[in-house]
């Protein structure tokens, strides 16, 4: 079985986001794989610890993303190409046909999985013009998988805590969600192994994709945190009424 | 004047009140709102879809195909809806159904969509949204043939507009499809409010000890008509479902009312319901870095203070 996974390079959720300009942010903080992403390897690892093949990562990023690259090696997948940009957002719909390009000319896959969303732009779409891309299925929110029969059923998550189960033909795009699974740790031998594997580096200019740019960054802008709470002291009862009278008739949040 | 298509989110053909904020955006200026509705009794929805300023409501069926069970064919349907009435515009809400429909939508018609969008502005194409959950607010373009966006509930103030809805039924031929196949809906059996839905949240972290020990949430959120939430670690810790997670990994939630109850304030939570118009932490650690960045605060021990509050509000 051959899986591929869409790993994304982003700033780690825990540092702090400094806008530079227009639409840029100061870079010079810690970049990981993108947590939705982890989940996204895990299962693609124990599907081809059971099943026998490989896993073959694909990112898009600046040439530093290799650092993620070879830490997302470590977790049980094969080889991984990496799309060089000097960008670190494209839109959804060109990164998709990146994706796209590169997993055809490496030969087709079994299963895609990835992240049901990338914790920077936060777009939640780039696997679905994947899948339409492929001409393949595609599922998103996904916290239960597996595959019976050349057929994968997955359980996505909808509103309220419901849950659909589908089932999908292959190869299909599978997008996960936190649930799928716990992403294992990666142990020290691991980590020696990633640094040799392959990485195939590709130049985006390389893949002779004419990409249309039609979702554009036009500013970022930072959103403050609130100054710090009012604190209301005093007993309980004399606490809890005062900001029930706040929240009622200062702030009316509720009625 | 534009002509806007809106997905509407029913359950049990009710309209969610969540599409009203949505229909408000789509109302702009005095666009021309087109409700899109499957599987729903468009003539129930009339009176309340009229009242956001609906004109005309398109009740869209598959040639026989059960559009429900098949997602890929009621994108096929609406994207049908979408040419028959010349909608350049399709909105709906950010919710599961909704971003995974308009995903599939933007796809094939290959423009773009924006989702988790805290505003929109339908001339000059253009959307609001977060990036790096809620730490920064993104202005984007769209410059497709058509104009996507999926919007955060709660995040526009529903304003009426009345307006007289007339019923359309619209038959679209979207032959079959067996590539992707919904089997089965599983219910859930905790959370009666829709936490991204909600407009008021009580939530609990660590200090609560235990799954049980949420009834003193349930019991204060239910005297607000709220729903329950919870951070990672009372998750992790197995006190709450992960479907009521609010954080980073989990729900983003946009309540009016937002309660943090026992939480310490992590930037990974914060990323979950920053955009909570009023958030209130009540927390026994004094020095909790909660308290640095929310509204109002208690300072107490949370099984004191909660059953306190929710008697209170009973008053």
């Amino acid at each position: 079985m051959k899986v591929f996974v869409c790993v994304k390079n982003v700033p780690d959720t825990a540092a702090n986001i400094r806008v530079v300009g227009e639409n840029s942010f100061d870079e010079s903080i810690k970049f990981l794989i993108n947590p939705y992403d982890e989940y996204a390897i895990e299962e693609a690892a124990r599907l081809v610890e059971k099943e026998g093949g490989e896993v073959v990562l694909v990112t898009v990023g600046k040439e530093s993303a290799i650092k993620t690259v070879r830490s997302a090696l470590a977790l049980g997948s094969h080889r991984a190409i990496l799309v060089t940009t000097d960008k670190q957002f494209l839109d959804s719909a060109d990164t998709a046909a990146i994706l796209q390009k590169v997993m055809e000319d490496d030969g087709p896959a079994d299963i895609i999985f990835a992240g049901k969303q990338a914790v920077d732009s936060e777009a939640m779409q780039t696997a679905y013009r994947l899948a339409e891309g492929l001409n393949i299925p595609i599922a998103s929110d996904v916290t239960e998988f597996s595959v019976a029969n050349d057929k994968v059923s997955v359980e996505r998550e909808i509103g309220g805590g419901e849950r659909e189960i589908i089932e999908m033909t292959m190869p299909c795009v599978v997008a996960a969600s936190k649930g799928l699974n716990e992403p294992r740790y990666p142990k020290l031998p691991d980590v020696m192994k990633a640094k040799k594997k392959e990485v195939k580096q590709i130049a985006l200019a390389d893949l002779g994709l004419t990409l249309t740019s039609e979702t554009k960054l036009v500013t970022l802008e930072q959103v403050p945190d609130r100054s710090g709470a009012k604190i209301i002291g005093g007993s309980v009862s004399g606490g809890v009424a005062e900001l029930v009278k706040i929240l009622r008739e200062d702030e009316k949040v509720i009625s | 004047m534009t002509k806007v298509a809106v997905l509407i989110e029913t359950t049990d053909n009710e309209v969610k009140a969540a599409n009203f904020g949505v229909l408000t955006a789509a109302h702009g200026d005095g666009h021309e709102i087109y409700a899109f509705l499957t599987g729903a009794d468009a003539e129930g929805c009339k009176a309340v879809l009229g009242k956001y300023g609906v004109g005309a409501i398109i009740s869209i069926e598959g040639d026989g195909a059960d559009l429900q069970a098949k997602p890929d064919l009621k994108a096929k349907a609406i994207i049908a809806a979408m040419k028959e009435y010349e909608t350049s515009v399709l909105l709906a809400l950010s919710s599961s159904e909704g971003r995974d429909i308009l995903a599939r939508v933007a796809a094939s018609l290959k423009v773009p969509l924006a989702t988790d969008c805290l505003s929109v502005d339908i001339s000059s194409s253009t959307v609001r949204k977060p990036y790096f959950s809620g730490k920064t607010i993104a202005t984007l373009k769209m410059n497709g043939a058509y104009f996507l966006s999926a919007i955060r509930p709660n995040a526009v103030e529903p304003a009426e507009a009345p307006a007289e809805a007339a019923v359309i039924s619209f038959t679209a031929v979207v032959g079959d499809y067996d590539g992707l196949v919904v089997k089965e809906i599983k219910q859930s059996s905790s959370g009666k409010v829709d936490l991204s839905e909600a407009n008021v949240i009580v939530s609990g972290g660590r200090p609560i000890g235990s799954e049980e020990n949420f009834k003193i949430l349930e019991e204060c959120a239910d005297a607000m008509g709220g729903a329950v939430g919870a951070s990672r670690v009372s998750v992790d810790e197995g006190y709450a479902p992960h479907s009521i997670q609010v954080g980073q990994t989990g729900k983003i939630v946009n309540p009016r009312l937002y309660i943090a109850c026992g939480i310490s304030g992590s930037v990974q939570h914060f990323a979950g319901m920053k955009t909570s118009k009023v958030i209130v932490a009540i927390n026994s650690d004094k020095d909790a870095p909660i308290f640095n960045k929310c509204d109002y605060g208690i300072v107490g021990d949370i099984f004191e203070v909660v059953p306190a509050l929710t008697a209170e509000l009973a008053k």
